[in-house]
């Protein structure tokens, strides 16, 4: 059996990883991807945790985040859409109408 | 059934008659009007005469309360009726002599409409004479002093309204507008002094009724009644047109002459003397005033009938003898011979509504003849100018009616002699009876009422040869015709009445005197010892007054006649253009031209009253209104004082201190933004790096503290 600390390494990884992307990519839907990434290394350190301790509310929580991450991807694809609609583009240093 | 109930009708009918012909008189025409106008104040005069049948079975009267009028705190003024001998006598005097001239004025007035052509005026007309009626119907009737003031006014008014009839006449189109004016305004003055007196009695006694005043007039103060008494004089001299308030009654003739005859000669006018003999029991009290208001009555009497010697107008000769005879009056009831100035009172309606109405009969009469010769080419190039510019109401211009005008001239003559008091008319009866209450009473009086008689006989033959004999003195009059006999025949009543008039006190029988005594006696003892002294003195028939008064009055007569008939014919023979228009005239002298030009008493009132008047509200207007109050106070102090607080408010209060602190609030809270939304990049992912430092903080922090714990 694969010991849980793996889990936590490999969800810490892919949570980094998610973390930079968010940070240094330009492109919206990379930036997208990159929230979906460390939403998945979240849901991965629950379910690890849960099948050590054999709890049932880690698996929960995880169907949770899952539900609540579907309506963020349709929240966030739509407004992604609108934009290129407006600006023919998806970079977010151009969006910057709201700049003080 | 009780005949006094009836009184309030006496009042109503007349109102009933205005209101019909105020809402029916455009559909009922000209003689619908007339009489429904004519019908009412009759019926006010049957409700009368059955009064007087009344009060000759139970003489006291009564009382007759008919609503509650004002009720505030422990005011309560009732609006009730006063039946007694006095009021019924005046009653039978209004409504009596008011039908016969009414019934006169529905010929009179036709003329009106035919010669205007504005058959609205004739309802008008009809209109305010019977509110006339009614408002003269509230003051005789009154019971208190209030109600009498109601009435007061209301006939004021009235003669204000027909005074003004024809407004748009007279000279420059406004003459007769403002005859009605000074009427009014000089009649306010009179109305203050009532006034006063009405409050006086108010504070004096807690009351305006007349039973109640009488009953403590002996325990008030002598000061207090003397100023009730004057004030109320002076109510009278403006009512009654005494000195030094008469001069508004001249100009009232502007006005058709059948109110000339109802208002200004045979009622409204007579009010004052009413007033004074309303009040006996107050002026009994206070000698002073009794003396005052004897001499005003007498002193105006001689000036009046001076004035009327030198009068042209037909009706302004009418008009001074109508003061100079309440002047007899008003001498009567100030000597305290209360009977005999009522006596006159009636006598002289009688008379002098004859007098008035038959000059408008000559009137007419020369207005026909002026149409004529104006229709007629040859005749018209005697007019010497335009038609328009005739006087018809001039005396030098008429002559020789008698032939033309029968019927006139022989009433014309009874109501002349009445008024000069000649033997057995009425009129010297009633003079007769003041002048021997004078030489009892009162000395001074008695003289100037008996020079008064003299000249008050000369001026009336003076009239009648002047109107009537000779030859006429221009065309018109040769060309009059008799007026109709709608008109003729109140003219016969009335004459009938002047005639006879003095049958109603014959010195033996005494049927007035007893007749009012009942209401002049019935006051507390004091007052009715002092009436009857009076009546004692009236008991004694004086044959040296009456053989003195007749010899003057025929003599008066005949001096006239011979003035104006004797020296009037030898002056034939001088041309025309050197003739004097009076012969008098000459005579006289300067003396003549004071009675002519009526003693410059409108003159001197517009020199001492009317002008500075006018200069003092010119001064309030101008100066102390428009450049002290409005130009100086209003702009300078107020608005200048406003402007300067609100210039100080706005510009150290308000911009200094309340906006520099706004505004240094406001400059640092935008300063503070600026700098914060340099925060703001507008770059996401510098936004994520601050949430991801941030999240990092947070969870340090937490694992620091945790590590600490444990």
């Amino acid at each position: 059996m694969v010991p849980t600390a793996y889990y936590i390494i490999l969800s810490a990884i892919l949570f980094t990883i998610g973390a930079l992307g968010v940070l240094v990519r330009r492109n919206a839907i990379l930036i997208f991807m990159s929230v979906e990434l460390m939403l998945n290394a979240a849901n991965l350190a629950f379910v690890a945790f849960a099948r050590a301790y054999n709890l049932v509310s880690g698996h929960i929580f995880v169907f949770f985040v899952i539900a609540v991450a579907a309506a963020e991807v349709a929240v966030g694809l739509a407004l992604i859409v609108t934009i290129f609609h407006d600006k023919k583009d998806v970079d977010v240093d151009e969006i910057s109408s709201m700049k003080g | 059934m009780d005949l006094f109930s009836l009184v309030p009708l006496v009042v109503f009918f007349p109102v009933i008659g205005l209101l019909i012909n105020l809402i029916f008189g455009q559909r009922l025409g000209e003689k619908g009007i007339g009489i429904v106008a004519s019908l009412f104040p009759a019926l006010s005069f049957v409700v009368s005469v059955l009064l007087a049948v009344a009060l000759a079975q139970n003489p006291e009267g009564r009382t007759v309360p008919f609503l509650e009028w004002i009720n505030a705190g422990e005011v309560s003024i009732p609006w009730a009726f006063q039946v007694d001998t006095l009021s019924v006598t005046m009653m039978l005097v209004v409504s009596g002599v008011g039908t016969l001239i009414h019934i006169y004025a529905t010929g009179y007035m036709h003329q009106d409409v035919r010669h205007h052509g504005d058959p609205k005026s004739y309802k008008r007309f009809f209109i305010y004479f019977n509110l006339f009626i009614a408002a003269m119907m509230i003051l005789v009737s009154a019971n208190n002093y209030l109600m009498l003031f109601v009435g007061w006014e209301g006939v004021g008014l009235c003669s204000y309204l027909l005074i003004g009839f024809w407004f748009d006449k007279g000279k420059d189109g406004i003459g007769n507008a403002w005859a009605g004016k000074k009427a009014f305004v000089v009649n306010r003055i009179g109305d203050f002094g009532f006034l006063i007196a009405s409050f006086l009695l108010f504070w004096q006694f807690r009351s305006f009724e007349f039973s109640t005043v009488f009953e403590q007039a002996a325990q008030a103060p002598q000061s207090v009644l003397l100023a009730i008494t004057l004030f109320m004089l002076l109510g009278v001299t403006g009512k009654s047109a005494q000195l030094p308030l008469f001069v508004w009654l001249p100009d009232a003739m502007a006005g058709p002459t059948p109110v000339s005859a109802l208002i200004h000669a045979a009622t409204m006018v007579t009010a004052g003397v009413y007033l004074v003999a309303r009040s006996h029991p107050l002026y009994i009290q206070v000698e002073q005033a009794q003396e005052i208001v004897a001499l005003t009555g007498a002193l105006t009497a001689l000036f009046a009938a001076t004035i009327a010697i030198g009068q042209f107008d037909i009706k302004k000769v009418l008009a001074y003898s109508t003061i100079s005879q309440l002047g007899f009056m008003v001498a009567a009831v100030g000597m305290g011979a209360f009977v005999a100035g009522m006596f006159h009172l009636v006598t002289h309606a009688f008379f002098k509504a004859l007098l008035f109405l038959s000059a408008g009969s000559v009137i007419h009469g020369m207005e026909h003849g002026l149409e004529h010769v104006e229709h007629d080419q040859r005749l018209r190039r005697s007019l010497k100018g335009h038609g328009h510019d005739f006087d018809v109401q001039d005396m030098r211009n008429m002559g020789g009616l008698r032939d033309r005008m029968k019927t006139t001239f022989w009433v014309y003559l009874i109501g002349a002699v009445a008024l000069a008091g000649i033997p057995p008319l009425a009129g010297f009866w009633s003079k007769d009876e003041i002048l021997a209450e004078g030489l009892h009473l009162n000395i001074p009086v008695y003289i100037l009422l008996t020079i008064t008689a003299l000249l008050t006989a000369f001026y009336a033959g003076r009239q009648v040869f002047m109107v009537f004999f000779g030859s006429p003195r221009t065309e018109p009059p040769a060309h009059a015709v008799e007026s109709s006999p709608i008109m003729t025949i109140p003219l016969m009543v009335l004459a009938f009445l002047a005639f006879f008039g003095g049958l109603l006190n014959l010195p033996s029988l005494h049927t007035f005197t007893d007749w009012l005594m009942h209401t002049l006696m019935l006051e507390e003892a004091g007052a009715a010892e002092a009436v009857g002294e009076a009546a004692a003195a009236e008991a004694a028939f004086n044959p040296t007054v009456a053989i003195i008064s007749t010899v003057l009055a025929v003599g008066g007569f005949a001096l006239a006649w011979y003035i104006y008939r004797r020296v009037t014919e030898r002056q034939k023979s001088i041309p025309p253009a050197r003739r004097p228009d009076d012969p008098l005239r000459p005579a006289l002298g300067p003396v003549f031209t004071g009675m002519e030009k009526k003693w410059w008493v409108d003159e001197l009132y517009d020199a001492i009253i009317v002008r500075p008047y006018k200069w003092l509200s010119q001064f309030l207007a101008d100066v102390i209104d428009w450049r002290f109050w409005h130009d100086w106070f209003h702009d300078t102090v107020i608005a200048g004082g406003y402007r300067r607080i609100s210039q100080f408010l706005s510009e150290p209060v308000d911009m200094g201190v309340i906006d520099r602190f706004a505004n240094r609030l406001a400059d640092s809270i935008q300063s503070l933004a600026a700098r914060g939304r340099l925060i703001q990049t507008g770059f996401v992912s510098s936004y994520a790096l601050s949430v991801f430092i941030g999240v990092m903080l947070i969870i340090g922090y937490f694992m620091v503290r945790l590590t600490i714990a444990r």
